[in-house]
């Protein structure tokens, strides 16, 4: 069997899967309703979690700096693991692209987030309507953007599991045995 | 007759002195906003975020002296139709019946029934305030300060939303929107008789 990534790595992995498909999943929905109060609970639910996906972001940033993950089985063809390489710098970098656009869309607009309805955060745009129309799509683009390399992230796994049957995704199941890795 | 047009002559004549004499009186009488300086805003959580924008147009007839404030008038309309909260899907939404109903009643008014100075500058305006065509009393606390010529008044009050039914059925969760709403005031204002 392959070494295993670390414990708190693939709690990292596994909190932020469930978040940001949530996430996006919430996303989609929130933008078709017409106003109500029920469109603005799940808009700021939508942001409580954004922001929430952006500090684990950080934090599992910093742990990932530290922590070496296990290397690529040695039977992966040069392109495979350079591919897989740029998919996940590009995850990292969409992780933090994603919240932060829809952070610096939501102060554009008007409405300054404030965290669990707790914690006020600053806004590091000004209100302004037309900043708030630019920022809009790229805030959509960088949230589809992250669906597709997750789609790829996805679609390689099941690759591995099926056709190269190298058993690549246990690196980061929970260890249901219990046993040390 | 020419007895007659003599004394039309005086009387004219006589009218016309006591204008001269009663207008800057009038003048005095009424003071003016200047627009460019002045700023209606309000700002109101929602889901305890603070949310708010400000009132493009508005105008008012101010009648005041600090010196004679029981002789003061204020008049103050606001039209609602021109919030502006930065967010055009937001700004729709106050526009509809059970939050402004702008479209139907455009005008919120401030008319003051009594005016109270508390010293250093400070003042307690009483009055009515309607908006969607209900009215409640309210007291606005302005302090006032001067310089070159230009008297700047600056206030702020809280009202409760639902008194005036903004924000009427499904948007009645005070949970949700806050029923409190900050209403901030700076005026600028000129020909206003020295503090």
């Amino acid at each position: 069997m392959s070494p295993r990534y670390d414990r708190v790595a693939i709690l990292f992995h596994w909190l932020m899967a469930v978040m940001i498909t949530a996430s996006f999943a919430v996303g989609l929905y929130m933008v078709s309703l017409t106003m109500s109060p029920t469109r603005i609970k799940l808009y700021n639910w939508h942001k409580w979690a954004g922001v929430t996906i952006l500090t684990l972001a950080a934090a599992r940033l910093l742990w990932r700096l530290k922590h070496t993950p296990p290397p690529l089985p040695p039977t992966m063809p040069k392109w495979q693991t350079s591919a897989a390489n740029v998919a996940h710098v590009m995850l990292y970098i969409l992780f933090f692209a994603v919240p932060l656009t829809g952070w610096a869309y939501s102060s554009a607009a008007g409405f300054p987030i404030v965290w669990f309805g707790w914690i006020p955060l600053p806004d590091f745009v000004p209100k302004d309507r037309e900043l708030a129309e630019f920022l809009k799509p790229w805030h959509w683009m960088a949230a589809y953007a992250l669906a597709a390399v997750v789609a790829l992230h996805i679609l390689a796994v099941v690759k591995h599991l099926l056709m190269d049957d190298d058993n690549l995704m246990s690196r980061m199941l929970p260890n249901m045995t219990g046993d040390k890795k | 007759m020419k007895l007659v047009q003599s004394s039309l002559q005086q009387v004219v004549a006589v009218a016309g002195v006591a204008m001269l004499v009663a207008l800057p009186n009038l003048a005095n009488a009424q003071q003016r906003v200047v627009p460019a300086q002045s700023e209606i805003a309000f700002v109101s959580k929602q889901f305890g975020v603070p949310v708010g924008g400000k009132f493009k147009k508005f105008d008012a007839e101010v009648t005041f002296d600090p010196k004679k404030v029981e002789a003061a008038k204020v008049n103050f309309n606001v039209d609602l139709l021109s919030a502006d909260i930065g967010n055009s899907e937001t700004e729709a939404e106050l526009k509809k019946p059970g939050w402004f109903n702008s479209q139907k009643m455009p005008q919120a008014n401030f008319t003051s029934t009594a005016v109270k100075a508390i010293g250093g500058g400070k003042f307690e305006f009483s009055g009515k305030l309607s908006i969607k065509g209900i009215s409640q009393n309210v007291v606005v606390p302005v302090t006032l300060t001067q310089s070159a010529g230009v008297t700047r008044a600056v206030g702020s009050f809280t009202l409760k939303r639902l008194d005036f039914k903004i924000g009427d059925g499904e948007w009645n969760d005070v949970s949700l929107v806050a029923n409190e709403v900050v209403v901030n005031i700076k005026l600028a204002l000129t020909g206003v008789p020295p503090l």
